[in-house]
């Protein structure tokens, strides 16, 4: 990759009482890289970017963001990072604006006014901006949600599952927002079981199943027929070993 | 693994014979040994039940604040299983100072509940560790359960100077809580009334990490079952 | 200190917008108080004596009230998960939540106070200034525990009967302080004659403004 390192993760492990979520895994992602993150439900992905996402701490391991430790420089990290989920984190009481200015605060971004205009340029919300959240269509609110997360120009876009839940023409303006996010500066994880919009996008592509980083290939080197079945058969694979997912026990 | 459980099992079985020979002692100096009170009567005897429970579940209480804190530093499943453990046998001991107290005030002061201000704090109390069981319950197990309750733990150990002090205030115009004199701790009680108090402080102490002790071991093999029976299923 | 403020305009825009906080609280007074007053019938009770317990019984339910919503507008969405991940710290955001909190309860006890005084035909007048100060004073307790505890109530399957059973039992003291410094000033007695309550109520707020500002952080779901 040669470039710097935007995450640097070693031996990272996450584990809910007795249940391990992310057996120790090791990743690393490139400045101005797109990686995407396949696998299937409770495989781990929304773990892993929560840990990313400075929002858990790993049970064990090294993880560098920016190449500053997340759990003594969580507030560094946090300001140039940020995190689509399937929650929007959007205010239905406060307008698209109110939202945008309030976090846009939060985030210190300068010039805010200028910034937030650009932004919902960008995801074709202009019109809208002064209507309540609370009023805006599923597809909307994931757009402006969008926007939320990259108003304060993170190096690092977390994207969980961003496809979840979307119509066709949605699935399809996210993909072009998303394309242009990828701009060669910021870094982009995102997380999918979708495995055309993921491979559509990304530079690198890896696969989780159980917890376990079975695959990371860049994506000049994957062919799509190949792809599919690979991940089929790792999942299938994991299938057979893979403890259930359901929590219990005490310890963090 | 299994020498370790052993010794566990034996230490265990050593608590509950000494649980067994105290409580023996307790129960012969409580009836047998200890002079009848001169004002109050029989109903006296009930006082050596009554202080040490209140002990115990101030103790317990206690125990669920430290391993509150623990909890929260160290994020280890133990921490929180010493204070649901210990949580569960406080409430216990405290539902019965709330019992035994009005059996011991309906003669001594002519009415079953009265505003007391010892009483009315253990009563405060119990609601506080009750709510704590009840929060347990409200989740499922896990971290976001353990972190609850310590947080819970911490505030309402937190919140027992306070409420003495805002409960003894409020009720400044009664007598002076009778068992727990000026003077200090027994301090107006005869020779073997004070032995036979001691013995039982001790017994209550003794019994209290008995039961912690089972209570925790419980939870443990819960979680470890738990974890068989995944990995049976996997 | 300026995410503070940012913070706090937030709620406030919100609020100004919905009025749901602040309304549910009020009505919510409002039929305690008219409700206790058929209870009983004015003009046959001294309302100084009475006063006290009515304002707080209603204060303290409604608190309860208002708390809940002001975490369900954050839950929606997943809002608070969207603080946690804004570079400030979790402290922070319980301050905002706390402090916009008491002051929406005060707003309503504000209301409150003219009201009960022209419905029960009691001059609370001439008290006022010593019955700002105490309410300010128990209210930012209040508000110090039960913004904590509605943070964790909100995630429970039953919140509306778990916030209580938390809220209640650790706020007994400042229940009882709050009771009685009132009933002390209604009954014509000084700020200075209460002071010994008023103090137990400062030693509250500062501890659990303190402790829950330290440990809200592990009150959010990770």
């Amino acid at each position: 990759m040669g470039k710097a390192s935007v995450v640097e993760a070693v031996g990272l492990s996450k584990q809910f009482g007795h249940f391990i979520a992310l057996h120790p895994l090791d990743l690393q992602l490139g400045s101005g890289e797109f990686l995407s993150i396949f696998g299937p439900n409770g495989a781990g992905k929304t773990t892993l970017l929560k840990v990313l996402a400075t929002l858990m701490k790993p049970s064990s391991g090294q993880v560098r963001i920016l190449g500053l430790d997340p759990s003594e420089d969580g507030i560094a990290v946090r300001r140039q990072i940020s995190l689509v989920s399937h929650s929007t984190f959007l205010y239905e009481n406060l307008t698209a604006y109110e939202n945008l200015l309030f976090y846009g605060r939060m985030y210190e971004v300068e010039n805010l006014p200028k910034r937030i205009a650009e932004v919902f340029e960008e995801v074709g919300l202009t019109s809208r901006q002064r209507d309540l959240v609370g009023s805006f269509s599923d597809g909307m609110q994931r757009r402006l949600s969008i926007a939320r997360a990259f108003l304060h120009r993170p190096r690092l876009l977390l994207l969980d599952e961003p496809y979840v839940g979307l119509d066709p023409e949605a699935a399809h303006n996210l993909g072009k927002v998303l394309a242009g996010l990828h701009d060669g500066e910021r870094s982009l994880i995102m997380t999918t079981h979708n495995i055309s919009r993921g491979l559509e996008l990304c530079d690198r592509a890896a696969i989780l199943v159980g917890g376990r980083l079975v695959y990371d290939e860049v994506r000049s080197a994957i062919s799509a027929d190949d792809f599919e079945a690979t991940y089929l058969a790792a999942q299938h694979q994991a299938r057979a070993v893979r403890p259930p997912r359901r929590f219990d026990g005490g310890g963090p | 693994m299994q020498v370790h459980e052993r010794l566990n099992d034996r230490w265990v079985t050593v608590l509950g014979i000494a649980v067994f020979i105290t409580m023996l002692l307790t129960l012969y100096g409580v009836f047998l040994y200890a002079p009848t009170d001169r004002n109050l009567g029989h109903v006296q005897r009930i006082f050596y039940f009554h202080v040490p429970s209140a002990w115990i579940a101030f103790l317990a209480f206690g125990i669920v604040f430290v391993a509150s804190i623990l909890y929260l530093v160290l994020k280890e499943a133990w921490a929180d299983r010493l204070a649901h453990a210990s949580a569960e046998v406080g409430v216990i001991f405290c539902t019965l100072v709330l019992l035994t107290g009005p059996i011991w005030g309906r003669p001594v002061w002519g009415v079953w509940w009265t505003w007391d201000p010892s009483l009315t704090a253990t009563l405060v109390l119990w609601l506080i560790y009750v709510a704590y069981l009840m929060l347990r319950s409200q989740m499922p197990e896990g971290p976001s359960q353990a972190r609850l309750a310590a947080i819970l733990g911490i505030i309402g150990a937190l919140d027992l100077p306070i409420i003495h002090i805002a409960v003894h205030w409020w009720r400044t115009l009664h007598p002076k809580p009778v068992v727990m004199q000026t003077k200090g701790f027994g301090g107006g009680l005869e020779p073997p009334m004070l032995q036979t108090f001691l013995v039982a402080l001790l017994t209550f102490t003794i019994l209290y990490v008995y039961l912690t002790v089972l209570r925790y071991r419980h939870e443990s093999d819960k979680a470890e079952l738990a974890s068989v029976k995944r990995r049976l299923q996997a | 200190m300026s995410k503070l403020i940012v913070l706090l305009k937030k709620d406030f825009t919100a609020e100004l917008r919905s009025k749901d906080i602040v309304l549910t609280m009020l009505l919510f007074v409002l039929l305690v108080i008219v409700t206790f007053s058929f209870a009983f019938e004015p003009g046959s009770i001294e309302v100084g004596v009475l006063a006290p317990g009515m304002l707080w019984i209603s204060f303290v339910f409604a608190g309860v009230l208002g708390l809940l919503r002001s975490f369900v507008n954050e839950q929606q969405n997943d809002c608070l998960l969207g603080l946690m991940l804004c570079p400030v710290d979790r402290g922070v955001v319980y301050l905002g939540k706390a402090l916009g909190n008491i002051i929406f309860m005060l707003a309503v006890e504000a209301v409150t106070l003219p009201v009960f005084a022209l419905l029960l035909n009691f001059d609370i007048w001439r008290f006022l200034p010593a019955i700002a100060v105490i309410f300010s004073l128990c209210t930012v307790g209040y508000a110090a525990v039960g913004t904590l505890f509605s943070a964790m109530a909100i995630t429970m399957r039953s919140r509306e009967l778990m916030l209580p059973l938390l809220q209640f039992p650790i706020s007994v003291p400042l229940i009882i302080a709050a009771v009685k410094a009132t009933g002390g000033i209604l009954a014509g007695q000084t700020l200075a004659e209460v002071s010994g309550w008023l103090k137990l109520v400062g030693a509250f707020d500062v501890i659990f403004l303190t402790v829950s500002f330290l440990i809200f952080e592990y009150a959010i779901a990770e």
